[in-house]
């Protein structure tokens, strides 16, 4: 099946449904598509108590409540898409989706957000969902009355080690610095915790064990010194990466793999547009998507009006 | 009950019947949860793609979740969320641990039960 849109979101996280939900409801016919469960990363918080307006929801209820916003105007979404080809050069860009057919569209929205950034080793792999966690929220109980680690620096390092300390007797924080990125408040919450120690300055080299994990082997980058941290569990929380190196080659992206834009969201191409966390910005926030969500919708229907295209 | 649109495993014996059939399916025992969450949308994805297969989802916190998938050798070692196990011919043939890609699955589905 071929089908023309005015416009294409790729990602469905909360920059591409509030692209979706502006462009949709300027009566713009709409395509979202992800290659992945629609609402992004918002569906891997487990509470969102920081998003005006709305007192206390979990990640996955606001990417829903998007996600029908953008239906209700129109938009179409397609989840878990198999990507086959795509092309953003020309006036009129083209997404080819396995078992949905060819699409389209003189604009396009880059809203491919991000993803967890791992530590790319052998062992992290193999003991994945074995003691090595992402989420503390949904492992934690595992670890009751067992010794982890937690690998980050950030402040979901930091808030998650601390929480943690609800199952397990001890926890000790590995960064990679001698200093932490995380906000004063959250390192000073984790430094009174008296369940909580600290090694800084550490490479994690690997994770040993058998059939489960049975500790964090790490090595410290000033002395050289190499030790075996016994832990049945690992939560690893070193942060995000751009999801865009699919997009190389067809959109300037710069050294860690952003992509520059404008004031108006507006990439190297015309007619394409990029929003949210894959794109250079400093704050990466659900709120903050949600708003470049919106100038990249205007911009793109700015666009479109501008050249007279309509599909 | 689990909020997903798979069919759902509401009890000890239908989970029995099931192995006892020698079906072809995939059950995912979960809560609704940041790791769980994207792995029902990955087998809701692929329900259309593998019409001989069965996909299912468990409550982990149910005693039904206790007493079959999470009792099993498979996945015994096992401290992720979900739980995710392969049947064919009355027996697991696979099982993962914390949350897989559509990537994945599908791996183990062309592997496994195709």
């Amino acid at each position: 099946m071929n089908e023309r849109f005015d416009a294409i979101v790729m990602g469905g996280g909360p920059a591409g449904l509030t692209a979706a939900i502006y462009l949709a409801r300027a009566r713009l016919k709409t395509l979202v598509v992800d290659n992945a469960t629609i609402g992004g990363q918002t569906n891997l918080t487990h509470e969102v108590a920081n998003y005006p307006g709305v007192l206390n929801v979990s990640g996955a209820g606001l990417a829903r409540i998007m996600k029908s916003q953008a239906t209700s105007f129109g938009a179409r979404i397609i989840g878990h898409a198999d990507i086959i080809d795509f092309d953003l050069s020309g006036p009129e860009k083209r997404i080819e989706i396995d078992d949905e057919g060819v699409f389209t569209a003189p604009v396009v929205v880059l809203a491919t957000g991000g993803v967890p950034r791992t530590l790319g080793l052998e062992s992290e792999s193999r003991f994945k969902g074995r003691g090595i966690s992402y989420c503390a929220t949904c492992d934690g109980d595992f670890f009751t009355g067992k010794e982890i680690v937690v690998i980050g620096g950030g402040n979901s390092a930091l808030e998650e080690a601390v929480s943690l300390t609800k199952y397990a007797t001890k926890v000790t924080i590995v960064h990679e610095f001698d200093h932490f990125q995380a906000h004063p408040w959250a390192v000073e919450e984790a430094r009174k915790n008296p369940a909580i120690s600290f090694m800084m300055n550490q490479r994690v080299d690997g994770f040993a064990g058998g059939e489960k994990l049975e500790g964090v082997i790490t090595t410290d980058k000033t002395t050289g010194a190499t030790v075996t941290i016994p832990a049945e569990g690992a939560f690893l929380f070193i942060g995000y990466t751009p999801n865009t190196a699919w997009l190389k080659g067809q959109v300037t992206l710069n050294e860690r793999g952003e992509i520059p834009v404008d004031e108006s969201l507006a990439t190297n191409i015309p007619g394409v547009f990029a929003a949210g966390d894959a794109r250079v910005k400093r704050y990466r926030q659900i709120t903050t998507a949600v708003a470049d969500g919106t100038i990249a919708a205007l911009a793109a229907a700015d666009y479109l009006a501008r050249n007279q295209i309509q599909a | 009950m689990l909020d997903t649109n798979l069919k759902h495993i509401d009890s000890v014996e239908k989970f029995n019947d099931l192995v006892k059939s020698g079906r072809k399916a995939a059950i995912v025992c979960g809560r609704m949860g940041p790791m769980c969450i994207p792995v029902y949308g990955v087998m809701e994805s692929l329900e259309a793609k593998y019409p001989d297969v069965e996909f299912f989802d468990m409550e982990f916190d149910s005693p039904i979740g206790m007493k079959t998938i999470r009792s099993l050798p498979e996945t015994r070692s096992f401290n992720g969320l979900p739980f995710t196990v392969y049947l064919r011919d009355g027996k697991v043939v696979a099982a993962t641990s914390s949350i897989q890609s559509k990537a994945q699955v599908k791996a183990i589905l062309d592997e496994k039960l195709v």
